[in-house]
Formats: C-alpha cells, structure tokens, sequence
C-alpha cells in the first residue's frame, strides 16, 4: 500500500473512558497512519457517516462499556450498507476471551482484549496491509 | 564543628569511600534521580512547627484528624451498583453484612448521562456498568429496608448529580426523614467530566451553576451531607501523573469555591464539608508524601486564598483508592497483590476513606467474591497489621519529608500555570488539561510498553509460551434486566398525573432561564415521578449542550 493507512479511532456508545483510544491514536501515528478521532459518545451511524466520508482503511472501535457486541454488529452492518464492507474494523477494551470468537465470526478483523501490548494493533494492521499489496 | 555539618561531612566520606555514584540509578515519579539515603542534612532546613506540626492542627501534614486511626479505621465503601435497583439493593445488603461502612452507588452510563432506558442511545448500556435509575420509584427500591438516618450514602454521580440527590431527598421524605436527617456524599463534580470520561450533559457554566445549587441547599438544609466531592482519581484514571491529578483537581475545586462564594456563601459556612477522591498507585512512599504535600497546600490555600477561619474549612479530607487503572489483565490474580500495596500507601498517606478495586476489575464490574476480597483486604489491613496504630507513621522520614515537600512545590506550579490560563474553566474549554493528561498516558504507555516501567507478569517475569487457562467468573450482565427496568418505567409513566409533570418541568425550565436555586424545584418534580431523563432533556433545552474540544 502506497498511501498512509487511514484510521479512523471511534468511541461507540455512552462510555467516556478514551484514555486507551488516545493512546492507541497517537500509537498509530507514530508508526506512520493517518488517525481521525471522533470524540465520545458517538453512535454506530455516525461512526459509519465519518468512516465513509473520511474514506479510511479501518475503523478502530474502543470500548469499555461491555456493550461491544450490537455496537460491532451495527457498525458491522451500516459499513455493508454503505458499500463499505472492505473496510477494516478492529475492536480494543474489555472484551471477555470467550466473546472474541463471537466477534469475529461478526466481521471484526481482530479484538485486542485487555492486556494487549500497544503496538499489537499496528502490527496486525502493517501486515494486513503490506500483505494485500 | 556543629552536629549536621558532622552528619554532612560523615555523608560525604561514606559516599565517597563506598563508591555511590556507582550505584545504578533510581528515578521518583517526577523522573528525578533519588539519593541513595537521605539523612537528617536533607530536612535540616523544615521548620517542624510551621511546615509539619501535629495531627488535627495547622498545616494538618500529618493528618486532618489528632486520632486518626486510634479512633476508628478508614471509612470502608466498596462502589457497588449494576442492573435493576433490586440486584444493587441485594449486593448492597450483602456488603453491608461483611462489614462495609455504608453503601458507594455505581450508576450505569445512560444515568450518569441523565438518559431514561428506553432513550435509544441507552438501549445497550442499561445496568451495565452500575444500577439503572429511572424515576424515584427505582430510587425507594434501591434503598429498600436500609436505615437512611444512619447509613452513609455516597453517590457517584455528576452531570445529574443535583437530581440524585433530589430523589434522595424524596425518598427520606416519603419515609419521614427531613432532608437534615440524611448523611453522605454527592461527588458533584462537573468539571472532572468535561476533563475525562465524559459524562457531562450541559455547557461548562450551567454545570458550574448547578453544582452550587446543591452546595447552597446542603449548606442551607443538609448538615450532614457533603455537597461535593472532587475528583482527581476520573483524571489520574485516565492517565494523569499524580502532580496534575492533584494540581488539577485543586484548580477544579478552587474554581467551586469560587463560585460558591460568589453565590453569596460564606467561606466558612461550606468548606468545612468539601472532600476529595484520589486515586493511588504503587509507589508506597512517593503516594503517601503527596497526601501529606496536598493537606499542607490545601490548608494553606483555604487559610490564606479563599481567607478560611474556621480550622474544619481547611481539611484535605479525601478518599483515596488504588486505581482501577494499576491493575493488569495479565495474571489478573495479581492485582490483589497491587490493590494491598497501594492501600497501604493510602493508609500511610492518611485517607478517611477507600473503596478498593476488585481484582477483576481489567475485565467486568465485580462478583460477590471479588467484592468481598477487595473488603477483606483493607479489614486484614486495618486490623491485623498494625499500621492504624500511630498518625503519619512516615512523619519524620528524610526522604519522605523530602518528596512531601518537592510534590507540594510541583502541585502548586500545576495551579498556578491553570490559573495563568484563566483558571479551571478556560483551561478546560481550551482543552488543556485533556491535553496535558493525554501526554501523560502516553509516557506511561510506552514506559510499560518499553520495559523501563517494570509490570510483574506483563513486561518482565511473565509467563511464557501458552499461558495456563484460568478458569475466572466474571460478572455477567443479566440481558432481561432491561425489560425489567422497561416494564418499571412505563408503570411510572402510567399511573403519574402527567399534568403536574407537565407543570413541575415547565416551573423547571423557567427557574433554569433565571438565577434561582432549582434544589427545591428539582425535589418537587422528582416526587411527581418526572423521570430523569425528562428532567435532564428540560434543562438541557435551557442551558445548551457542550461542544468537546477533541484532543489527541
């Protein structure tokens, strides 16, 4: 991939908690991608609307709420609609190990649960992409 | 020769002849090297009287109270809420059975927001993170068979706080409690929202004002409650360095003693009642100097800034708690460990009080078991190891009254550069302190991440190759709770004389547009069953939303 990675950092639903959001954006720019962050308390539409119109490569949801199943499946489900189905949607917080499968088997491209290291999240994306080139 | 030039010169030769600037070197939290001892030519210089002095007494260094603990342990307030107010009121009685000191509410996102259940923007996060409060009716459940004149209620809540407190008031009401009789704490600290975690509701001044209507009303009709309670720990949580956790949270509260004071109050009619929530890390001794610099400053800036009288106005009373966020997914066993160390740092910092994270905390709220460990440790804590039994054991240490007093001169160069800003409220809507703690976290991230911060069992002795499978019982959330909390609401919404709602919101939104105290208004509209969301959608109409200022 010649252009930077485009990645636009979410935070879904009511919770406010975006210190691990912040720090995975500034992760990301460090490693050379460009990151949009969209703020707090944004809903699946308008995480699609931004992810669409700012025309990015993934969608990087952060959540601490628990209620990442139907966010994931909603964001999911309007990229396809959308027409942005190729679009990379990886998920970061407190996600319980047995629902990883779960999401997945949704579409998410990777889950980093707590206790991910911080660049786990660019490793995956850098061979994501220089595979697909 | 006098006695400390001996001690210098002796000092001198150690060093030298035992070669210490060979030794490898250590840094304290402010990234400075520490000595490797320090000696009684460190603190030659501290006036004990002026800077230190006695517990209960001016500068309170030692403590806010002369007994401290000899008196009675820390206040033990496990925060505890999730799903229907009948789950929160179960746990509740449970912990208060094992011995908790009163009951610590966990509202979930869609309450601390002020969204009703049914709000779409809730539909997922309904009793998930805390206990679902709709409408008073949850209210009277959720404190259900508990002696409201004598239990301490402490509520974790702050966009809506004045409206939680309103339905409290109601509940003693219908139980013929007058509000006077009732005791806790309100944290009611708007500005620590608009600075993380983001549970805020209205433009920064209307927040402001809000906020002192309920320090007005509890200084006016609630003796035994403490208006607000302000919060470093939702700053240091979200990666604040211990300095700007304490410095900001100083600037936040000298910005609602400001405007309390232009509000009319007297300095010494509500000082007496304001405290502070801390969060705490590992760094027993650098954590316990800081709670010793912070008493000495806060005392210092009520005595001589805001010209305090009254020895109780100057108290830095203040809950502290391990953070949540010292706590590692990996080997998540081990944060009992973490949890006992920084609860000793507390207790040697001095705190009237702590909640305590369960170790589970890095994936789901806590069970029953986890709670009751995270009680269990601070009762081992208190009773079987001595620590309660002198004020401010550390008191007198070199290195200690060292660090207490370089934390207190960082703390007050964090003030002073907020208030060189135009004060709490500017920074704030400038995005300067989110700023300023998103640098933090990311030092710390990458401290962790590049081994120089060791983490046991993250970044240095971890378990290699496949980790063994832990077999752990996280809290579930129970998904028919929602119609439960549902099949609750629209009952209200039923049998409530939706005229007087109609009339007490329309009452609210015109006492909004003006200067009253909407305490009393807010009281009335919560016992006609007005639901929070209702009552926040009014005021939201008056005061306007708040536009975040977005910071990486």
């Amino acid at each position: 991939m010649n252009r930077k990675i485009r990645v636009l950092m979410a935070k879904a639903g009511l919770d406010g908690h975006d210190r691990g959001a912040k720090v995975i954006a500034r992760v990301f720019r460090d490693a050379g991608m460009e990151v949009i962050y969209t703020g707090l308390h944004q809903t699946p539409e308008e995480i699609v609307r931004a992810a669409v119109q700012e025309d990015v490569d993934v969608v990087a949801l952060s959540m601490l709420s628990g209620a990442h199943l139907s966010v994931c499946r909603q964001v999911l489900d309007g990229l396809r609609a959308a027409g942005a189905g190729d679009m990379t949607v990886i998920l970061g917080g407190t996600v319980l190990p047995e629902e990883v499968g779960e999401l997945k088997a949704l579409g998410v491209a990777e889950v980093f649960p707590p206790g991910s290291p911080i660049d786990a999240g660019v490793r995956f994306l850098t061979s994501r992409y220089s595979e697909a080139t | 020769m006098s006695d400390m030039e001996k001690i210098k010169a002796e000092t001198g030769r150690w060093a030298r002849e035992r070669d210490t600037d060979s030794l490898p070197e250590a840094l304290d939290e402010l990234g400075r090297p520490v000595k490797v001892v320090y000696t009684p030519a460190d603190t030659a210089h501290i006036d004990y009287l002026e800077r230190i002095g006695l517990p209960g007494e001016y500068p309170f260094t030692r403590g806010v109270y002369p007994g401290m603990y000899r008196v009675r342990p820390w206040a033990m307030r496990l925060y505890s809420g999730f799903g229907t107010a009948e789950d929160t009121n179960r746990r509740w009685k449970y912990l208060l059975e094992q011995g908790n000191n009163g009951v610590a509410c966990a509202f979930d996102l869609p309450t601390q927001l002020g969204l009703d259940s049914d709000d779409p923007l809730a539909r997922d996060e309904v009793g998930r993170l805390g206990v679902s409060i709709d409408s008073l009716a949850d209210m009277e459940v959720l404190y259900d068979g508990l002696p409201l004149d004598r239990l301490i209620s402490s509520f974790n809540i702050n966009a809506p706080a004045a409206v939680i407190l309103a339905m409290y008031v109601a509940v003693g009401a219908k139980r013929g409690l007058p509000a006077e009789k009732l005791g806790g704490t309100l944290s009611n600290d708007m500005l620590c929202e608009y600075v993380s975690r983001g549970m805020w509701a209205f433009a920064v001044p209307a927040a402001l004002r809000l906020t002192t209507d309920v320090v007005e009303f509890c200084t006016r009709r609630m003796p035994r409650f403490y208006p607000f309670n302000i919060r470093g720990i939702i700053m240091r949580e979200a990666g604040a360095s211990m300095v700007h956790e304490a410095g900001f949270a100083f600037a936040n509260a000298s910005a609602y003693i400001q405007a309390a004071l232009d509000r009319g109050l007297a300095v010494d009619e509500f000082a007496g009642r304001i405290s502070f929530f801390f969060s705490t890390g590992t760094q027993i001794f650098e954590e316990a100097a800081r709670y010793r610099a912070a008493r000495r400053l806060w005392a210092r800036m009520m005595k001589e800034r805001f010209g305090a009288k009254k020895p109780g106005s100057m108290l830095f009373r203040f809950t502290g708690t391990v953070g949540g966020s010292f706590y590692q997914a990996r080997e998540p066993e081990n944060n009992l460990i973490r949890g006992a160390y920084g609860l000793l740092a507390n207790i040697l910092g001095g705190a009237q009080g702590m909640l305590h994270p369960a170790w589970d905390e890095p994936f789901a709220i806590p069970t029953e078991e986890s709670a009751r460990l995270a009680l269990r440790t601070q009762q081992i804590c208190a009773f079987e190891t001595g620590v309660t039994k002198t004020a401010d054991p550390l008191g007198g240490s070199y290195w200690v009254e060292t660090m207490t007093d370089e934390l207190e001169a960082r703390i007050v160069e964090v003030i002073e550069d907020v208030e060189g800003r135009g004060g709490a409220v500017r920074a704030i809507e400038a995005g300067y302190m989110q700023r300023r703690i998103a640098d933090d976290a990311y030092r710390r991230a990458l401290e962790e991440h590049e081994g120089r911060r060791p983490v046991v069992g993250v970044n240095c002795f971890a378990e290699t190759e496949s980790n063994p499978e832990r077999h752990m019982n996280f809290h579930r959330h129970d998904p028919d709770m929602y119609d439960r909390q549902l099949e609750r609401l629209n009952r209200v919404r039923g049998r409530r004389d939706e005229g007087r709602v109609a009339q007490n919101l329309a009452r609210l939104q015109a006492e909004a547009r003006g200067t009253e105290n909407l305490m009393p208004c807010l009281i009335e509209a919560v016992e006609s069953y007005a639901t929070l969301g209702e009552i926040m959608t009014a005021l939201k109409q008056v005061f306007g939303p708040y536009r975040e200022p977005v910071v990486i």
